[in-house]
């Protein structure tokens, strides 16, 4: 195990965007002291670290910190190069093609998501839905192009495009089970439902990974509180 | 080793030339594209980014690559001569920070204190303000965001140091002045001046007549804006 200097993560348990680099942290196998926020109060930690954002989660190491999940994952890659797999691909082309789908994922996808539950009647409801299914699907067909009969993005390990897809799964699932519909369809998506178990059981990610069901009495719980969907903290 | 490199862009826009930036500071040989991004996108353009189609994309050996930062990466990885990156993995994790600020918080905001009309535009500008006083913060003391020399954020800073003077000139507000963000305008001139950045500017006259003529297919755009 790597023991470099005082690690810690500022974060919550239901943010699938604070997973991101605690599955990128145990990847690496370096140790991590986890500080988790209380929700609705921001702590005087997290507003010294992060002041531009005030948002989670943050990375210290020996107390410098790394705002941004993926430019956090990214950090963890390069500053522990030679402890665990490499989290991004070596090759540029794969690298470039890799933080395209994050980038799609983060910008377009994950918003279509929460767009659900900003929805206002069943039309615009379906509509919703609709575009959350046909970005599966374009994810989908990259999954089948990138991952080239390997079990993950990254290939035969966890990698950086399965990080930023995987840690939304939990979300994805709450909002299924919200809307009585199946996204993940195995029917539809079949690359994507396999590599959606392989990932959710893979060491590095099933301690971080938070039940369904704990996430969707957070969700009803915020929800009532801001009548809006949740948003990354 | 036949090398084949192509850049499709659009000569108003600033993503294409934050890519041209990086090529010319590495000495790398392309074949330029111009696209018409408002009327009549190219076949070529559709194949090589049928998710977003837009510019930049860069082809190279045949393989596209698109969204501009990540080429900018890319092109940092296959030619190493003139890092745009620093090599400190902390001080490339501020680097990312601050690219990721600029697009996804400062052109937005930009954007809308332009195109926005009462009574949100005063709100537009605070905000936009706001965001000034973060940069004019993170760059005291130093030259260039990169240090004495440009690199990663002062490449994708670019619309800062050009584009905005002339949006703000065309449609009539004063955000970015000289009296309340001075070492923000400082770095601009700095900016403009590189040998590289200076004969790779759209020619600000033409930029000019350009935001006035078009300020209503712009506002269109703006608002049917896939970002």
């Amino acid at each position: 195990m790597a023991k470099d200097g005082d690690v810690k993560l500022i974060g919550a348990w239901p943010s699938p965007f604070v997973m991101r680099p605690r599955i990128a942290l145990n990847l690496k196998g370096v140790e991590y002291e986890f500080l988790e926020e209380k929700f609705g109060a921001k702590s005087d930690l997290l507003l010294r670290s992060n002041p531009v954002h005030k948002k989670i989660p943050v990375l210290l190491h020996a107390d410098r910190p790394v705002c941004e999940s993926l430019v956090i994952v990214q950090y963890v890659d390069d500053a522990w190069p030679s402890s665990g797999p490499s989290i991004l691909p070596s090759d540029p082309y794969d690298r470039a093609t890799a933080r395209f789908w994050a980038a799609y994922i983060d910008e377009k996808w994950f918003p279509s998501m929460t767009g659900i539950a900003k929805a206002q009647g069943e039309e615009a409801k379906k509509a919703a839905l609709d575009q959350v299914a046909e970005g599966l699907s374009l994810l989908e067909d990259a999954f089948g192009k990138i991952s080239k009969g390997k079990p993950f993005f990254g290939g035969d390990t966890v990698g950086f495009l399965d990080i930023a897809l995987g840690c939304l799964l939990g979300w994805l699932r709450v909002t299924e089970k919200m809307n009585g519909v199946k996204l993940l369809d195995e029917a539809k998506v079949p690359g994507l439902a396999k590599w959606a178990e392989r990932f959710c059981a893979d060491d590095a990610v099933k301690g971080v990974m938070p039940e369904t069901d704990k996430l969707a009495e957070f969700a009803k719980l915020i929800m009532a509180k801001f009548k809006a969907a949740p948003s990354p903290q | 080793m036949g090398e084949e490199l192509k850049l499709l862009g659009a000569w108003a826009s600033p993503f294409g030339r934050r890519v041209e930036i990086a090529l010319k500071l590495k000495g790398v040989e392309y074949e330029y594209s111009e696209e018409d991004i408002f009327h009549n996108k190219s076949a070529s353009l559709l194949k090589y980014n049928p998710v977003h189609k837009k510019v930049p994309v860069l082809v190279h050996n045949g393989k596209p690559i698109v969204e501009s930062q990540v080429i900018l990466e890319y092109i940092d990885e296959t030619w190493k001569d003139n890092p745009i990156l620093p090599r400190d993995p902390y001080e490339r994790a501020m680097a990312r920070f601050w690219a990721k600020f600029f697009d996804e918080k400062c052109l937005p905001a930009f954007w809308k204190s332009c195109m926005s009309s009462e009574p949100e535009r005063e709100k537009a500008h605070e905000e936009a303000r706001e965001l000034l006083s973060t940069l004019e913060d993170e760059l005291k003391g130093k030259k260039f965001f990169g240090g004495e020399t440009i690199g990663f954020v002062d490449i994708v800073a670019n619309f800062v140091g050009h584009w905005v003077g002339v949006m703000q000139e065309a449609v009539g507000v004063d955000i970015l002045t000289e009296d309340k963000f001075p070492v923000l305008c400082k770095w601009a001139e700095e900016f403009k001046n590189c040998p590289v950045i200076k004969e790779n500017l759209p020619p600000r006259d033409r930029l000019l007549a350009f935001f006035k003529a078009q300020s209503e297919m712009l506002a269109n755009f703006y608002k049917n804006r896939t970002w």
